[in-house]
Order: C-alpha cells, then structure tokens, then sequence
C-alpha cells in the first residue's frame, strides 16, 4: 500500500511539473491566436500585421466548421479569432460560444458589399463580419462534355453514366436536386424533399460516388466527368488541368460565406477587432482574395480596381446579378433535419453508393 | 498416386504458394508508402495525377522553412513536426518509466486493488478514442476552473496537456509489453542475488532491468509511434500553437494536401528506418 501510494504522489508531482512549465503569461510581445484554415490567408497581411503592430501572430488550423465547433465546444483554450461558416455563425451564437463584436473599433465595416451584410444567421452584424464567400457548383471536364454545362441537368444526364459524383452531405446534394426541380433549396415540405430523393435513387447509375470534398481529386483523376463541388476547389485545379471548368447552374446555387468572429473569453479581444477592422481595409481584402482566388466581399476592394481583373472578369467568381440573385445560403431547417436525415438514409440505401 | 507422393506434391505446391503470398503480403504493405515516395517528387500541387518530376517540395521545405504552406509567416511544417517530435519524446520517456514500474508492481508484488490497477490498465487499448480525448477535455477543463478559483492562475490547454494526454494511452501499452517479458523472467535470478547479499535496489539495476531492457526498448519504441500518429486525443487536448503534424495534415483538407507532406513523410520514413536499425543494432550488442 505505501508503494502505491508512493506511486501516485510520484505520478501526480511529475504531472505537475510539467504543468509548471508551461507557458502562462509573461510580458513578451502580444500574441493575436488565429484559428482559421490552412492555405485561407494571404501570408504578406499577417507579416505586415505583425510589423504594423509589433504583435505575433498564431496560426493554428482547423478541417471544417464542425472540427472548429468541436474544439470550442467546451471552452475556447486561447483563440482569439476564429473564422465559422455561414450556418455555424447562428449555432455559435445560439450556444453562447462567440462574443459580441464592438462595431465601433471596425470602421472599415463600411467597405464591405451590402449584400454580405446582415444576413439571416446574424442579423445586425453583432456577433461575424464576413470574411470570403464562394459558391457550390458543378466542376466538369471539358473532354467528355464537349461545351459547356450551365444547368444542373447536366448531372442526370445518361450519357455520363457512371461519371458523376455529387457531395457526401445531405444538405448540400439535396439543395442542388432541389433547385434543379424548381424547389427552395431550404425547404421543409415533406414532398419536395421526397421528390428529390426519388431523382437521386432513379439516377443511381449515372452516380459514380458521393463524395467528401474530394470531387476535384477525382476530377483531375478523370474518374468522374461531372462533380459538385466548391468553387475554389476547382479553380485550384483548373490551373494545372486545362481541360477543367467551373459552372453556376442557371437554376441557381447555394452560396457560403466564412466569417471573422471573436470566442468568448478571447485573451486579446481588442486586438482581434484590430485584426479584422484591417483585413476589411480595401487593399489587404483584395491580397486575400488575390491570394485564395475565392469571392471578396470587400466592395471597396473591387471599386478601387485591387482585385485581380482575371479573377473579376470571371463570371463563376464574381457571378452577374441576376445569377447571383438566384444564390441561397443553407439555412438550418430545424425539425425537418431529421426529414432529410431520412431521406439521405434512403438515398445511399437505394442508390448503393 | 500413394498417399507419400501426394504428400509430397502438396507440400511442393505449398512451399511456393507461401512465397507468393509473402510476396503479395509485403507489396500489399509496402506499396502505399513506395507510391506516398514517388509522389513526392510530383510537379502537381495536387496529389491525385502525375505530372512530372520536381524537387520543389524538398526545396520549399527547406528554404521558407515550409510556412508558405500552412501560408502564414508563423505557423508551418516544422513547428507541426517539432512539436509533434517533442510531445512524443517526452511522453514517451514519461509512459515508458512509468509503465516499466506499473509492470514491476503488478508483477512482483501483490497489494490490495492489484486487479482494479490490472483492469484499469487494459480500459485506455479498449476504449475507444474518441473517449479517452473528450474525457480529458472535459476534465481539463474542470482542473483548469478549479485552479482559477483557488489561485487565480489561468492555465489553458497546450503542449502539457498534449502531453499528458499521450502518456495515458501509452502507460498501458508499455506496461503490457514489459509486463510479458517479466513474466517469462525466472524470479529465481532475482532470489540468488538477494542471496549473494544484493539489496532489492542493487538487485533492480544489475539483474532486472538489464534482463527486460530489449522489452523496455521496444515498448518505448511503441509509444513513440503511437504518439507521432495520434490524431483523435490529440486533438481535444491541444491548445493555441500546439499542432501537431497529424493536425496540420488534417487541415490541408479543405485545400487538398500538397505533396509536401509526402515528401515530409518521406523524410519521416527516412529518420525512423535509421531509427529501427540502429535499435537492431543496440540489441544484437
């Protein structure tokens, strides 16, 4: 018994040596902790944040806005800007883990599109600011479609059986069926919903797979002719594969929107509000978007003309407004998540993928 | 046919059967990680088609330090790999020191609660880790609060806490394994040295531990790989500035991992096929 009793005092003192260690405190250089994904961020802002303010910057990543939930769930372990998606925005302020922005240290707010403003996840602006948006459409091969694709029937079409991969979300594939057959893609009418589920079993030859995010891999692979997938994603590959294109579907999309945001009990909250207050001036919003080649919603950014003219002249990035007015965010539809949990169910039961 | 030469042509057949799916067993192994090579040299900033053969990836590594590709100025490939080689070096000499006297205990004493300790032991192999991650999350966060409460201190989650983390699952590990070479040690080399006038300490350093120091060697070696792997408890015990290089793998999710990484791993493979042989080495001396 005193043996193990010797044991545990040894384990417990050596645990908190090497908590003594750690790096609490300590009146070095301010450091701002970002939290935000790889490869998101153009790396001149934060260098020349870095030398603005004579602070450093973290840079952790994250995989997705549900990894980011996750870690924050339970308490926020030093963040002190984090940047959700659109839906994850409303869930975070719903569950009290993102602070109150004090609008009045962001005057560059006033720079940004007014479209992108005050949107249904966070009327008012009071908890986000947005940071890039995109949009969800279909990659495609140039070789095997032989022109240009500008409608989602494209992606039932027989003659790429067994070529088309849709996303490995509910959510997402069901919006772009929705909207294909005239439907909100944010709806909860049982029927609708069922529509959609019946297309996507009745086209279970034409689907080769559904996909985690990797449809562009496949793409490029050349195992699938048609894919949906994020705009980006595809642009990225576009550039070393030429036979790549990127379409908005003419019966509309759904569109997403990242957004800069403070978690409660942020160590440095004033300079995180600093730090997006700068990435909303019109230059440094226009090197992101240079950079990541997703949509800036930095309205000053493209007046002033800092937008690279390839990336605005691209209709599939900077869509014309009557495309754009067809665009929808995903919205959280409540009770019926389990009708379109049920029906998904159904789906990759029925078309055995 | 008699039974003898049917015998024998089974056997024939046998024989080479075997070496054929030894052959297809190790190329089933070993193929990923020659494929996961040859695409570090890829020209293509995706790691799904060829494209060409280039070093750039061994180059950005090394010139920018690799930040350009977590693309930030401070967070990159290396401090992922540094802290993902200072966490698993740490608790891998905490885990294998304490896991070696946990063996000893249960092995050569016996004390009240010694089956609770043995089938506490096993839980952390059988849970699953998910489990093992929120829990220490969850009591983490309760420890953290306390001491804020009583001292004021605030502490957060970090490498100590990775670290910590890791020596959890890894104790059971190495206690299995030392525990296995214990048990086939003669208790009797142990007794004929108390009897030669040897203290239970003198005892320790000159018999046992140079007699289960291959078993303690090999369960370090355990623990080292599972710490450099783990992904799940890592996560929920890390904190700002901690990722490791699981993590930032993870990450690179969102915008397609780059062959950098294959060619990080590729160097990884290099520094642990070192590492293996020399500890081959170390136990043929």
């Amino acid at each position: 018994m005193k043996r193990l009793l010797t044991f545990l005092l040894l384990f417990v003192m050596s645990a908190t040596v090497v908590f003594g260690c750690s790096p609490t405190g300590g009146n070095q250089q301010q450091v701002l902790s970002i939290y935000n994904y790889a490869s998101y961020i153009a790396p001149e802002a934060i260098a020349q944040f870095e030398k603005e303010n004579n602070v450093k910057i973290q840079y952790d990543t994250f995989e997705n806005s549900d990894a980011l939930y996750a870690k924050l769930k339970q308490g926020n372990p030093g963040y002190d800007l984090i940047f959700p998606a659109d839906y994850m925005v409303k869930i975070m302020i719903a569950e009290n883990i993102i602070e109150p922005l004090n609008l009045n240290n962001i005057p560059n707010q006033k720079n940004l599109e007014p479209k992108f403003i005050n949107q249904a996840f966070d009327p008012g602006n009071k908890y986000s600011l947005p940071y890039q948006w995109g949009t969800m459409g279909i990659g495609y091969n140039l070789k095997a479609t032989t022109g240009d694709i500008n409608s989602w029937a494209a992606m039932f079409d027989p003659k790429y059986t067994g070529k088309v991969a849709w996303q490995d979300d509910a959510r997402y594939t069901f919006a772009g069926v929705l909207m294909y057959l005239g439907f909100d893609p944010n709806t909860t009418n049982p029927e609708e919903i069922n529509k959609a589920r019946d297309l996507l079993i009745k086209s279970k030859n034409i689907i080769a797979a559904f996909v985690p995010d990797t449809g562009q891999n496949m793409l490029d692979q050349g195992e699938v002719n048609l894919t949906m997938e994020w705009s980006g994603d595809i642009f990225q590959v576009m550039r070393e594969n030429p036979n790549i294109r990127y379409a908005i579907p003419k019966e509309g999309t759904i569109i997403f929107s990242d957004n800069m945001a403070i978690p409660k009990g942020a160590p440095q909250k004033e300079l995180a509000e600093k730090f997006i207050n700068f990435i909303l001036q019109p230059e440094v919003g226009a090197q992101i978007s240079n950079f990541t080649h997703f949509g800036s919603p930095n309205k000053a950014a493209i007046d002033q003309g800092l937008i690279d003219p390839n990336d605005l002249k691209n209709p599939q990035i900077y869509p014309p407004a009557e495309v754009f007015g067809k665009m929808k965010l995903l919205q959280d539809v409540g009770k019926a998540t389990a009708l379109y949990d049920r029906a998904w169910t159904e789906v990759k039961a029925g078309a055995g993928k | 046919m008699t039974k003898t030469k049917l015998d024998l042509l089974v056997r024939a057949i046998g024989k080479k059967w075997l070496w054929v799916q030894a052959a297809l067993a190790f190329a089933f192994l070993y193929l990923p990680i020659l494929i996961l090579i040859i695409y570090s040299f890829n020209a293509s900033r995706f790691n799904a088609v060829w494209r060409g053969f280039t070093l750039d990836w061994y180059r950005s590594l090394f010139s920018n330090a690799g930040a350009t590709i977590a693309t930030s100025s401070s967070a990159g490939i290396w401090t992922a790999l540094n802290n993902s080689l200072l966490i698993a070096a740490i608790s891998t000499v905490l885990a294998t020191v304490f896991g070696t006297m946990i063996a000893l205990a249960l092995e050569r004493f016996h004390f009240p609660g010694r089956k609770a300790v043995e089938a506490l032991l096993f839980l952390p192999i059988i849970m699953p880790e998910i489990t093992i991650g929120i829990s220490l999350l969850v009591f983490f966060t309760l420890v953290f609060r306390i001491v804020e409460n009583l001292t004021g201190i605030r502490l957060n989650l970090g490498l100590p806490t990775v670290i910590i983390g890791h020596v959890v699952f890894n104790i059971s590990f190495v206690t299995i394994t030392v525990r296995a070479r214990l048990a086939e040690l003669d208790p009797q080399l142990e007794q004929a040295a108390f009897d030669l006038g040897a203290n239970e300490w003198r005892t320790f350093w000159r018999i046992t531990l140079p007699l289960i120091w291959p078993a303690i060697f090999s369960a370090a070696l355990l623990a080292l790989t599972l710490s450099l792997d783990d992904f799940v408890v890592t996560f929920f015990t890390t904190g700002v500035g901690s990722m490791t290089l699981p993590l930032f793998v993870y990450g690179l999710i969102k915008f397609s991992v780059t062959p950098a990484i294959n060619a990080i791993s590729t160097l990884m493979l290099l520094a642990s096929l070192l590492l293996v042989v020399s500890s081959l080495k170390v136990q043929k001396n």
